[in-house]
């Protein structure tokens, strides 16, 4: 709430008289409270999927930091930096505090001491649940600040409502989507904003502040690296460009410096800090930007011609020295397998890494590339104000504009490769298109204003307008300084009534004055056309409401545990399949019961059962999950074998089969395959293909048909209806009538989206101990034939 | 369910009467209540007695003894009816204590053919009813009938005192034995109109367990013939005008609820997550809202009392142990509670909403409460209405201070440089 104010103040310092002041005061308070409006807009339309369902946490990661919350609202900070945690990646066990990016956690828990302190009995999960809609409040505020220092402040009033109800950032934030994100954006906007705002005006303060800032985002998020990329890449393009000054240096140096510091003091990052090749960029340009200031440096204390001489020099000598550093360390970095680079990081640089090398990340659904349609839907009309904002951005090209330009184009790239970077993408295309449309409303605006008096449209708001218009030619070029006192006053008199449309109506006001009248008389557009397009630009952004406020509500507020379908007679059905299973697991079995699943239910199964699992949506141990997906693959006895060697007791399965719910196990099935036979060569995919075609009907093949999966799906589902037909594979399956001998049903849901089998015990070894021994053999010799089988044996 | 309603009659002689039961049966007896008949049949009138645990110094094997308080003392001679109606709660044992999905549930009942009494008995008969005509086996102490659904024992002469018969009845019993292990009931009145119940259940099944598999197939397939004895809804008989009512559970909502209400009462009728059989147990929550006029009165002496109803809610249940919190308002003083039966009562504090010294809270802790039970109770206190406005004030003040150091903040120069 600090920066708001400073931005109130800010004018009001520059302002020279009185009446002036005064205004500039007004127009302050005005966008103070568009501000508040714009934050109030942000966190209500986060709140449809606590209006349509329930307050209760979404899908899969969210579960996990919700738990990472109780535990640390229960047990204290220092617990929670050791905490090893045994219910999960059962044999092997998590340690929780050194592997979790701590930042969403510790502002929860914060917000939750802070609440409880006031006697306020709110739950962990409530607020937990509306953590994400209040911080995405706080990123549109940051918006504001960054895009104001970028093109002033009517852009940053755009740019804020935008990026209040962009789908992108909703489809990550709606109550309930408690995940790393959420607060992350914030952070990213926020340390873009005092980056700019340092190299604006050259403070220490803001420097210091956004190594702060910059700090948060290492606790928040994995994309930290994205910022500790972008912001030397502009900081070259500066150099290259000429355009290197003091304050450059003091937006980057310390940032460098502290950043580095306070990021290494996270224990998932630690030495990964200065170690890894995400954070070399910066350390090169650090090395750089210390050169390029000796250069300036000794150019302002020698003569040009002894400068010549030097730089000669130095570049001969410089260069030799680069070459033998580089080829160092190009020679360190090859030498590991990776380069240096984390799985992830190597998927950005080159699109096709995953899917060749590690299956485990190209099956995260958000980790494909997104196809053009989700663009629309995601940043809807922003895609085509980008544009527009890039071409306003050039004129006139500033640093800050520069970055802003810079951060786009580094983002687009990125969400092109992965949908879920689609969220980088959304400030950077929320701040363009504020500035375009502040642009546009800013030329098209005067150009009626300019030609208003003649028509005599509305007598009075033209007469006022003269007045004004003729005041800031009084004040001539103190008015560029001031840049937001005129359009404020208008907005008082005239938009303040109409609340609906705020955002609009910002968009209306947005006028930069200009040096001098003469200049704005050539920038007049004819009347009948200004009209026509400022009309056009409101209806674009009514679009724009209407299909963000149709995204939150429909596409991205459903929590994903809880299904439901509209029947024919317009009642809700509701499949609350999934709480249902977990209740029972939790309710009925043996606290410590280790139950085996795909890695997709692991963070629920220990959040909402409070059972050990073998893997989790932290996939940390190709090994491990690989060991799950090749029991899921087998037949029944090697699965078992496996599962039993793990100690497990349950198997749970998701089967769509008979609600026709698509994404089931069944469907995940070849990534299970996959993973399993990267680490286990004995499973192979084409084994479960019938010529290339993934299929579980009669042509199925039989290792498909035989597999565990297929049987724990489809155990009794023929007596549902007599053929059974399959709704989401739309076929009858294959092998109806088939018996397990080493699993027992124990638990199916009402829709049978969740099934519960429990391993059979050991049979009695009958025959004593010759029987024993010989077939103790077979299995050795067959573990031979098939090399690595089950690592746990 | 494990209420077994036994009635017996007996005459005796003296100014108050003891009754005995076995420690078994003491443990889990839930309430017992005595009348005094006087006058022929059919124009029978009834006079409560007061029944009060007692110590009996001769009593055999550590049986219990209740006391009976006539009101008119017996002289030698005289004879009295009294009618005692006693409830015990888990007094059936399933046997087999496993069975599948697919089988009834049988129940072994014990219990003796003789009461057992300090007193010399001339004549006794005991009946038992079983709630179906299945019945696989039972003891037989001469003389001994069977009649569709009833059991006779006797009638016994001349027993000596404490004398004891042990019989066993084996037979089918498909109730659904719901069971809420514990129950927290927290009450809490707010003076601005509300009064806000929430109902924290353990539920289990107390039936025969299920052994094995439970197969979704054949529960719903064949609804008749697959866990007879399970249960999947229950029912909650909530006071009229009942309004925000939830029903969840730690995980979120349970959407399997439906509530109807009508000018006398309203009912909610809530599923668990999960069909319950044998051994399974679930826990949920329900709160609700109450218009606070309905139950908070004004006494004569200028205290406030509170008049609600004890006892658990959910129709056909038996609840192991029950505790009750009163949360007072913020401010109120001497709490005291009026019950018509023992409990146990202690105080405690809870701080909510902005609370600053906190609010009373009158727990009240009872095992083996059963639908008997759902009787008013009052608490009364004493509450000066001054307290209300004190968190109000607290905002209204907050927000004062803030604005009034804002305007402070932008009106002092701090700055050290001259501008």
């Amino acid at each position: 709430m600090a920066s708001p104010e400073s931005a109130v103040n800010g004018p009001t310092m520059t302002a020279g008289a009185a009446s002036k002041s005064l205004r500039n005061a007004f127009g302050g308070v005005i966008a103070f409270i568009i501000l508040v409006l714009i934050g109030v807009l942000a966190f209500s339309i986060r709140l449809f999927s606590v209006i349509k369902y329930e307050s209760v946490i979404h899908e899969f990661d969210p579960y996990f930091n919700y738990r990472v919350t109780q535990f640390l609202s229960k047990n204290g900070i220092y617990d929670f930096w050791n905490w090893f945690d045994d219910r999960t990646w059962y044999p092997l066990g998590r340690v929780i505090g050194g592997t979790v990016y701590p930042g969403l956690t510790l502002t929860a828990g914060t917000i939750w001491k802070v609440v409880n302190s006031l006697n306020i009995p709110l739950s962990v999960e409530t607020v937990c649940v509306f953590t994400a809609p209040i911080f995405s409040a706080f990123a549109s505020w940051a918006a504001y600040l960054l895009t104001k220092e970028v093109k002033g402040p009517g852009a940053g009033l755009t740019a804020a409502a935008l990026l209040a109800m962009v789908p992108s950032y909703i489809s990550r934030s709606v109550a309930g989507s408690y995940d790393n994100e959420a607060v992350a954006i914030f952070a990213l906007v926020f340390t873009f904003y005092l980056y700019i705002k340092t190299l604006n005006t050259g403070s220490l303060f803001y420097a210091t502040l956004n190594a702060l800032a910059y700090f948060y985002m290492v606790c928040s998020w994995g994309g930290y690296t994205f910022i500790i990329n972008l912001i030397p890449m502009h900081v070259l393009l500066c150099i290259v460009t000429g355009r290197y000054s003091s304050r450059l240096y003091i937006a980057y140096a310390p940032l460098v410096v502290l950043g580095t510091l306070l990021a290494s003091l996270v224990p998932v990052v630690g030495f990964n800090a200065v170690l890894t090749s995400e954070h070399f960029a910066s350390f090169l340009v650090f090395i750089i930007i210390h050169v390029v200031a000796l250069a300036y440096y000794i150019k302002g204390i020698l003569s040009p011609k002894m400068f010549k001489v030097a730089v000669t020099l130095v570049v001969s000598v410089g260069l030799a020295v680069c070459c033998a550093v580089i080829a160092i360390l190009i020679a360190v970095v090859a030498s590991s397998p990776t380069k240096g680079w984390s799985g992830r990081s190597l998927t950005l640089l080159d699109p096709t890494y995953a899917s060749k090398y590690i299956p485990i990340i190209a099956s995260v659904s958000e980790h494909q590339p997104p196809t053009w349609p989700s663009y629309f839907m995601d940043i809807n009309v922003l895609a085509f104000l980008v544009p527009a904002g890039i071409i306003a951005c050039f004129m006139p090209l500033t640093d800050s504009s520069s970055f802003v330009i810079l951060y786009i184009v580094t983002s687009v790239y990125f969400s092109g490769v992965m949908v879920r970077l689609m969220l980088v993408l959304a400030p950077a295309a929320c701040i363009l298109s504020g500035i375009a449309l502040s642009e546009a409303f800013n030329v098209l605006t005067r150009s009626i204003k300019f030609q208003l008096p003649g028509i005599a449209g509305n007598p009075s708001i033209a007469v006022r307008m003269w007045r004004i218009m003729s005041t800031s030619k009084e004040n001539g070029s103190s008015t560029v300084v001031a840049p937001n006192d005129i359009p404020k006053t208008e907005e008082a008199a005239k938009e303040k009534p109409a609340k609906k449309n705020r955002k609009k109506e910002k968009e209306n006001v947005e006028k930069k004055p200009t040096p001098s009248k003469t200049e704005k008389r050539l920038l007049v557009l004819p009347l009948e056309a200004s009209v026509i397009a400022v009309l056009l630009l409101v209806l674009l952004g009514a679009f724009y409401v209407v299909h963000c406020v149709w995204a939150a509500a429909e596409a991205y507020s459903a929590p994903s545990i809880v299904l439901t379908s509209h029947s024919n007679d317009g009642g809700l059905h509701v499949f609350d399949d999934f709480r249902e299973a977990y209740s029972w697991l939790s309710h009925n079995t043996d606290v410590d019961d280790k139950v085996a699943s795909w890695w997709d239910y692991g963070y629920q199964t220990t959040a909402m059962a409070n059972r050990t699992v073998l893997v989790d949506n932290n996939t940390w141990n190709n090994t491990h999950i690989a060991t799950v997906g090749t029991a899921m693959s087998s037949p029944e006895k090697q699965a078992w074998e496996i599962f039993h060697s793990l100690d497990v007791k349950y198997v749970l399965v998701v089967f769509g089969g008979v609600v026709g719910y698509p994404s089931d196990d069944i469907n995940k099935f070849l990534w299970m395959v996959r993973i399993g036979g990267g680490v286990f060569p004995h499973i192979k995919e084409p084994d479960y293909l019938r010529d290339g075609q993934y299929r579980i009907d009669a042509q199925a093949t039989p290792t498909m048909l035989n597999c565990l999966m297929y049987k724990l799906s489809y155990f009794r589902f023929v007596e549902t209806d007599g053929k059974g037909f399959d709704r989401v594979r739309r076929t009858e399956i294959g092998k109806k009538h088939f018996k397990l001998t080493h699993f027992e049903e124990v638990f199916t849901t009402h829709h049978w989206m969740v099934r519960i089998y429990k391993l059979k015990p050991q049979r009695n070894r009958i025959r004593g101990k010759t029987k024993k021994s010989k077939s103790s053999r077979s299995v050795s010799s067959k573990r031979d034939v098939r090399g690595k089988r089950n690592p746990w044996h | 369910l494990s209420l077994s309603q036994v009635e017996n009659t007996g005459k005796a002689a003296a100014s108050d009467v003891l009754l005995a039961f076995p420690p078994t049966e003491a443990e889990h007896l839930a309430e017992v209540k005595a009348q005094a008949a006087s006058g022929k049949k059919r124009k029978k009138t009834y006079a409560h007695l007061i029944v009060e645990p007692t110590d009996v110094p001769d009593a055999p094997n550590g049986a219990k003894g209740f006391r009976l308080a006539l009101h008119n003392p017996l002289s030698p001679g005289e004879t009295t009816t009294i009618e005692v109606l006693y409830m015990l709660t888990h007094s059936m044992e399933p046997f087999p204590a496993e069975i599948s999905q697919s089988d009834p549930q049988l129940v072994y009942y014990r219990d003796s053919a003789y009461i057992l009494s300090p007193y010399r008995i001339k004549q006794q008969t005991t009946f038992i009813k079983t709630p179906s005509t299945n019945v696989q086996s039972f003891s037989r102490v001469e003389p001994t009938n069977r009649a569709g659904m009833e059991l006779k024992y006797g009638p016994y002469e001349d027993l000596p005192a404490y004398s004891y018969s042990p019989v066993l009845v084996h037979f089918e019993n498909n109730n659904p034995f719901a069971v809420v292990e514990e129950l927290v009931r927290e009450v809490e009145i707010s003076h601005w109109g509300n009064l806000q119940i929430t109902e924290h259940y353990t539920l289990a099944h107390g039936g025969a367990k299920l052994k094995g598999v439970f197969s979704r197939v054949d529960y719903q397939s064949r609804p008749s013939a697959s866990g007879v004895s399970s249960f999947k809804n229950l029912l909650a008989r909530l006071p009229p005008r009942v309004h925000s009512v939830y029903y969840r559970d730690e995980i979120g909502n349970i959407s399997s609820s439906r509530l109807r209400t009508d000018s006398r009462k309203s009912e909610l009728e809530i599923e668990p997550r999960y069909p319950l059989f044998g051994g399974w147990k679930s826990t949920f929550i329900i709160g609700y809202g109450l218009p606070l006029e309905d139950f908070l009165f004004e006494s004569t002496d200028g205290k406030r009392y509170l008049n609600f109803t004890f006892g658990c809610p959910l129709s056909g249940t038996v609840v192991d142990k029950l505790t009750l919190k009163v949360v007072l308002p913020e401010g109120s003083k001497d709490p005291s509670a009026v019950i018509p039966f023992p409990v146990e009562e202690h105080m405690e504090t809870k701080y909510s909403y902005l609370d600053v010294v906190g609010r009373p809270v009158l727990v009240l802790e009872k095992k083996n409460v059963v639908p008997e039970h759902n009787i008013p109770f009052q608490v009364y206190y004493t509450f000066n209405p001054i307290f209300m406005l004190a968190e109000p004030l607290m905002l209204v003040s907050t927000v004062f201070f803030l604005f009034a150091s804002c305007v402070a903040y932008l009106h002092i120069d701090i700055s050290i440089r001259k501008g």
